[in-house]
């Protein structure tokens, strides 16, 4: 069986649109048996907490047509992601310190917070992302 | 012959109706069929593409209205 591809990905950003094409690439990438690992830093870490919150914003047309339309949200594709194709997400050590966000804070699917040393480390050789 | 497993996927976007199988597919049985309705294009490209890179096997796809329906049987 051939070695699976590896992917890492970057998630810094907290506007709409680039939440959703991260969560497209996490969720299409783990399901077609890529090794998936996801580093969610800086403005994107909020948009990771439980429960409703403040919906990320619309960086432009796109994102606003994307609110009108009915399809997974970047929440449910990254839950898929973990769940039907073993994606690891991460939170940012250093963004959960500086957020304040305890442990069951995240939603359920996001694992351990990772250091960017370890991340780095991981994504030694794959493809990397970042949104 | 047994009925094919229906997937209504119509008004989702890329990639959900992908995920929807996906999802599916975890609880079907090896040599079930399945029949994906989407309403949107891309889908009907890219859910061939996966069966392919993945393995199921592609039974065709055929457009009705504006509607595709994407037919597989789970080979594994």
């Amino acid at each position: 069986m051939p070695m699976a591809n590896r992917i890492s990905i970057v998630v810094v950003s907290g506007s709409l649109e680039r939440l959703q094409m991260a969560a497209m690439v996490a969720s299409v990438g783990a399901v077609s048996g890529d090794e998936v690992t996801v580093f969610l830093s800086m403005n994107a870490l909020r948009h990771f907490t439980r429960g409703t919150g403040e919906p990320p914003a619309a960086e432009g047309p796109f994102g606003r047509s994307l609110q009108e339309k009915k399809g997974p949200g970047y929440r449910q594709l990254f839950q898929s992601a973990a769940e039907l194709g073993d994606a690891k997400i991460h939170p940012c050590s250093m963004a959960v310190d500086v957020l304040g966000v305890g442990p069951g804070d995240l939603e359920p699917w996001v694992r351990e917070p990772l250091g960017l040393t370890r991340f780095l480390s991981d994504a030694h050789g794959a493809q990397v992302w970042t949104f | 012959m047994a009925e094919r497993i229906i997937i209504d996927a119509r008004g989702s976007f890329c990639p959900g109706p992908l995920m929807e199988l996906i999802a599916r597919l975890k609880y079907g049985a090896v040599g079930e069929e399945f029949e994906v309705l989407s309403s949107d294009k891309g889908s009907a490209n890219d859910i061939p593409e996966w069966l392919h890179k993945v393995g199921h096997e592609f039974l065709g796809t055929r457009e009705e209205a504006g509607v595709w329906h994407i037919a597989l049987r789970k080979t594994k």
